[in-house]
């Protein structure tokens, strides 16, 4: 819920900073990795956002894939949770390169 | 995150605080007032469609994390070292807390944060330590967060060189995403627990400097294997420190103590 909370804060924000009154579709880019369930994120940002200017705004959700940096192997592998052993050498030496982004990436506005 | 636990913020209460004032460390003062003024647009030319695309590029924490600047700002300011202690409900969080004032009684001054859903019970215990102690009761809301922390130091009075511990709601997700200007998230898990908490709940023992494995003096009477919960915190954290500590007999306090004096000197 802070969460989406959130987003509408930053929505706001760039709502006064580029002059539109109303959000007709937010695009977030949410890692795999994130921790955020994406079922959840559209129920809390449909209530938070009533009787807002983005309410009914179409959600629209960018997952991007989880990759970390095996050191052993050298080099990038896919990891399917953070913290999980590398898929080619098993170990655990990985450090986590990508998707555990949560942001706001565009808006389409009126 | 709080969209798995769909928890709210809209019935955080802070001990002291006007709900209507808001004035942060900063001197910024502001209302919460939610109105959104929705001016229709007219004035389009004919044929051209009003709606456009507008890049944001914005992390979705990046309002929390501005507090958390700001937190952090007037801690330096000042010289107060802050810790934040997380863990799971019942890890023996307010007991430590208890112990650890009553053993610095007299050497280092300290002023705690509570947080909870709800009641003052964990402010009070603070305070029967002698220590000042603010709760805030964050209603649905399942962690701190630093636009919270922020309202609770207005209400102290933070001596220089002092120490703070805010003591998180218990909860082994959500406070793990939520910088609160703090120097170190500090974890507890109590060896009544499974030893694999740090591959079930990763980001927060990523996230803190240094874990506590509490109520060690209870291992002869369980399965528990310490070596087997080092293993898992280190696996998701390299670089985690880890102390065995128990506050019921005080085994391991010594070691906690000079883990804070070390950090708060600046090591």
């Amino acid at each position: 819920m802070s969460l989406a909370e959130g987003v509408l804060q930053l929505i706001e924000d760039a709502a006064r900073r580029e002059g539109f009154q109303r959000v007709t579709t937010v695009w977030l880019e949410i890692g795999q990795l994130a921790g955020v369930e994406v079922e959840a994120m559209k129920f809390c940002f449909d209530a938070v956002t009533r009787d807002s200017m983005a309410a009914g705004a179409q959600l629209e959700i960018i997952a991007t894939p989880g990759t970390g940096w095996c050191l052993p192997c050298g080099e990038t592998v896919e990891l399917a949770e953070v913290y999980g052993a590398c898929p080619r050498c098993g170990g655990y030496q990985v450090q986590v390169t990508g998707g555990k982004e949560m942001r706001v990436k565009e808006l389409e506005v009126a | 995150m709080c969209t798995t636990c769909g928890c709210g913020s809209d019935e955080v209460k802070i001990e002291g605080a006007d709900p209507h004032e808001h004035v942060h460390a900063d001197g910024t003062r502001h209302s919460h007032s939610h109105e959104h003024a929705y001016v229709p647009a007219h004035s389009h030319a004919p044929g051209t469609s009003a709606k456009r695309m507008v890049q944001i590029e914005q992390d979705i924490l990046a309002k929390n994390n501005a507090y958390a600047a700001q937190n952090r700002a007037f801690f330096a300011g000042r010289r107060v070292f802050t810790l934040n202690l997380v863990s799971s409900p019942g890890s023996g969080k307010t007991t430590l807390l208890c112990k650890t004032i009553e053993q610095l009684r007299g050497n280092q001054h300290v002023t705690v944060i509570e947080g909870d859903q709800q009641t003052s019970q964990d402010a009070e215990r603070i305070r029967a330590t002698g220590a000042p102690a603010i709760q805030i009761n964050t209603g649905k809301g399942c962690h701190l967060d630093a636009h919270m922390i922020g309202h609770a130091l207005e209400q102290l009075d933070l001596p220089e060189r002092s120490l703070l511990m805010i003591e998180n709601v218990g909860n082994l997700v959500c406070p793990a995403a939520f910088d609160l200007g703090e120097a170190h998230k500090v974890v507890i898990l109590s060896v009544t627990e499974g030893e694999d908490k740090p591959i079930k709940y990763p980001d927060m023992f990523r996230a803190a400097s240094l874990m506590l494995l509490n109520k060690c003096d209870l291992l002869p009477h369980l399965d528990f294997s310490v070596k087997e919960a080092i293993a898992y915190a280190r696996r998701v954290n390299p670089a985690i420190e880890i102390i065995e500590v128990s506050a019921k007999t005080g085994a391991g306090m010594a070691e906690w103590l000079d883990w804070i004096e070390r950090k708060s000197s600046g090591e």
